[in-house]
């Protein structure tokens, strides 16, 4: 039987299994339907209304491409744009690819579960697009490649594939982020996303999300690391968003392979996350490190992390810091598994609100409450990512920064 | 001026303040002994503002305003500050981002930290990790930028290294403004009219002394100011006798 015959077949089993965790969405109330094709030159991005532009910059996607080494666009079900401009890097629609690029059955599905549930098996059933970014063996990406997966359709439903690959000896750096339409109220995005680290290859990915009141989001994404690998993997989430649930796995197969985990998330009222990391360290010398910043103002959060050491000469630590700032409710749930003698590993949980103390000292400099409080916040929010490139952070900084007086 | 009339303060339940009075003209600076658990950081929280010592009776006036029942922000821009002996760590704010929040705006914060040999903590969160005598230079480079008229120094000196105790005490000086000496063309009295900026130092060790010279040095004990004499006498009779001697000895040399 054909490989995408046994995907189908598989997906078809799963159409109606809910996921392990999280609240369940009900498919039937969104609408898959794509929409006619269409493609977006250069010009066309920056003639882009000024708002659509502003979500997506609030999303990493820069349509000036000033500093970026490619450019990935999805608008609802297709790829409107999409190009590289860094010698070595490859980026592609992943509709394309698997009609063109015979070598990417090989990283399709190859992690992630198709019947792992039914969004898994929507993604396989009613794939819309995708990308597929891959850096070659030895090349070096200097600036990031930007990707945004924007919903611009009220009510749509979006399945989107990733597959990001980093041959051996590359670094790459990719921001994906995704948005929605200044009129988008509701939607689903589903997103598979299938990470390949090889050996001694670097890859940092920072996703960006900025969606609407009643958006639900299932991401689906596997990472896999081989020997001397490093991947970083950054989660901001800081604008409402009705549901998001996604607990995405590293599996860490070479020695000395590295991963690391930073979200920064925040809740507002009528918000649900449900989040975390789970990385299994399978070989000699791997290291993990999941760090988590949750604020809730009246959010409900749910903040996993789950470090699995199967081998001896491990390091894993995990470290969740909660802040309540106006009700809501934080659930800090970090899991330790050591299989063998010799692992080390730790995790270090905090959930409370602002200290007073802190809040005086800095009027005590002349700042009034409110600006104490934000420059509190802010600072609680700030996290130092080492390995990322110094551009990426300033985008986070920046993102954070501009999110500020929301969070507020 | 700092003017503090019939003082009582509560922190809790406990009345840890007693009918305190204090006045400290402009250009002077007062050295504020007492044994530990006196009150002495009690008194400097109240001037500050901090909410949870309860003032029960009595007022504070500065610059001639009622600043009994202010918030600390305002006190602040009126130009009281205060350096901590413990002060919090904020996570996440560089000490570069504080001395600018301090100076609130623009301020060459390097060319500061120089002054106080801090520049290779200026990309550090505040108060993390810091050592004792780290602090203090911390705290003190903050005051550098914010330049109140009234400062609070609470213990500046304690856990300040050798090598760093003539560097603290002369920032402190010139923080005071103690540079504004008598000079060409200028008597004494108009040296000290100059010198507008107010000082209150708690010190065990007296060593600040060596470096900042005090109008006036004063014992709290028992949430009481006891005595105010010349603070090298304080100190000396301190040394030799202890607090509760030398407070009645000099309670009763006041009395005769």
């Amino acid at each position: 039987m054909h490989i995408n015959e046994q995907f189908e077949l598989k997906a078809k089993e799963a159409i109606h299994k809910k996921g392990a965790i999280g609240p369940d969405v009900d498919l039937s109330t969104f609408d898959p339907t794509p929409s006619p094709h269409f493609e977006m030159v250069d010009d066309d991005l920056r003639n882009l209304p000024r708002e659509e532009q502003e979500r997506l910059l609030m999303a990493g996607l820069d349509v000036t491409e000033k500093e970026r080494g490619g450019t990935f666009l999805q608008m609802n079900d297709h790829a409107v744009h999409c190009h590289s401009s860094q010698e070595g890097i490859e980026v592609l629609s992943i509709q394309k690819a698997l009609a063109e690029q015979p070598w990417v059955r090989d990283y399709y599905w190859k992690l992630a579960d198709v019947g792992a549930d039914k969004y898994t098996a929507a993604a396989q059933l009613g794939l819309h697009d995708g990308y597929v970014i891959r850096s070659l063996p030895g090349s070096k990406s200097v600036y990031p490649v930007q990707a945004c997966l924007y919903m611009h359709k009220d009510g749509m439903q979006q399945n989107v594939h990733n597959i990001i690959v980093a041959e051996e000896d590359s670094e790459l750096h990719i921001i994906s982020g995704c948005a929605t339409a200044p009129h988008l109220k509701r939607g689903l995005h589903v997103g598979i996303s299938e990470f390949f680290v090889k050996k001694n290859a670097k890859l940092t990915f920072t996703m960006i999300h900025n969606w609407a009141e009643e958006v639900m989001v299932r991401p689906r994404s596997v990472a896999r690391v081989e020997e001397g690998g490093l991947f970083i993997n950054n989660y901001i989430s800081m604008k409402p968003v009705r549901s998001v649930q996604m607990y995405p796995t590293t599996h860490l197969v070479g020695e000395d392979a590295v991963a690391r985990f930073y979200s920064i998330v925040v809740g507002s009222p009528g918000s649900e996350y449900d989040l975390g990391g789970r990385i299994f360290l399978k070989a000699k010398g791997t290291r993990a490190e999941i760090v988590a910043r949750a604020i809730s103002n009246g959010g409900k959060m749910i903040a996993r992390g789950h470090l699995i050491g199967e081998v001896p000469e491990i390091k894993a630590h995990l470290e969740c810091k909660g802040l309540l700032l106006n009700g809501g409710l934080i659930h800090a749930i970090p899991e330790l598994e050591g299989h063998v003698d010799g692992v080390e590993m730790s995790h270090e949980a905090a959930v409370g609100k602002i200290a007073q103390e802190e809040i005086s000292y800095l009027m005590s400099r002349g700042l009034n409450e409110e600006e104490a409080t934000s420059t509190i916040v802010r600072g609680f929010l700030s996290v130092d990512i080492p390995g990322l490139p110094p551009q990426l952070q300033a985008e986070i900084d920046r993102v954070i920064e501009e999110s500020d007086k929301d969070v507020m | 001026m700092l003017k503090i009339e019939d003082l009582q303060v509560k922190l809790g339940e406990k009345e840890i303040l007693k009918h305190i009075d204090l006045e400290i003209n402009p250009g002077e600076t007062h050295i504020l002994f007492g044994p530990n658990g006196s009150g002495k950081t009690s008194l400097l929280m109240t001037i500050m503002g901090y909410p949870q010592y309860e003032v029960v009776s009595g007022k504070i006036m500065f610059k001639g305003e009622d600043i009994t029942h202010m918030p600390i922000d305002e006190r602040a821009k009126l130009g009281i500050g205060m350096s901590y002996q413990r002060p919090p760590t904020i996570n996440g704010l560089k000490t570069r981002q504080m001395v600018e929040l301090c100076a609130g705006g623009e301020i060459n914060e390097a060319a500061l930290a120089r002054q106080v040999n801090f520049e290779e903590f200026l990309d550090r969160d505040v108060n993390a990790g810091f050592s004792g005598g780290e602090i203090k230079r911390s705290e003190l480079l903050q005051l550098m930028a914010q330049k109140p008229d009234l400062m609070l120094f609470d213990e500046p000196e304690s856990g300040v290294d050798m090598e760093n105790i003539t560097l603290v005490g002369n920032i402190i000086a010139e923080l005071l403004e103690k540079h504004l000496h008598p000079s060409r063309g200028r008597s004494k009295m108009q040296a000290k009219a100059d010198r507008t900026k107010m000082g209150l130092i708690i010190t065990h060790t007296g060593f600040i002394l060596d470096y900042v010279s005090a109008d006036k040095g004063q014992v709290l004990y028992n949430g009481k100011l006891s005595c105010v004499s010349n603070p090298r006498e304080i100190l000396n009779c301190v040394g030799d006798t202890g607090y509760e001697e030398c407070v009645r000895c000099i309670s009763m040399n006041n009395l005769s």
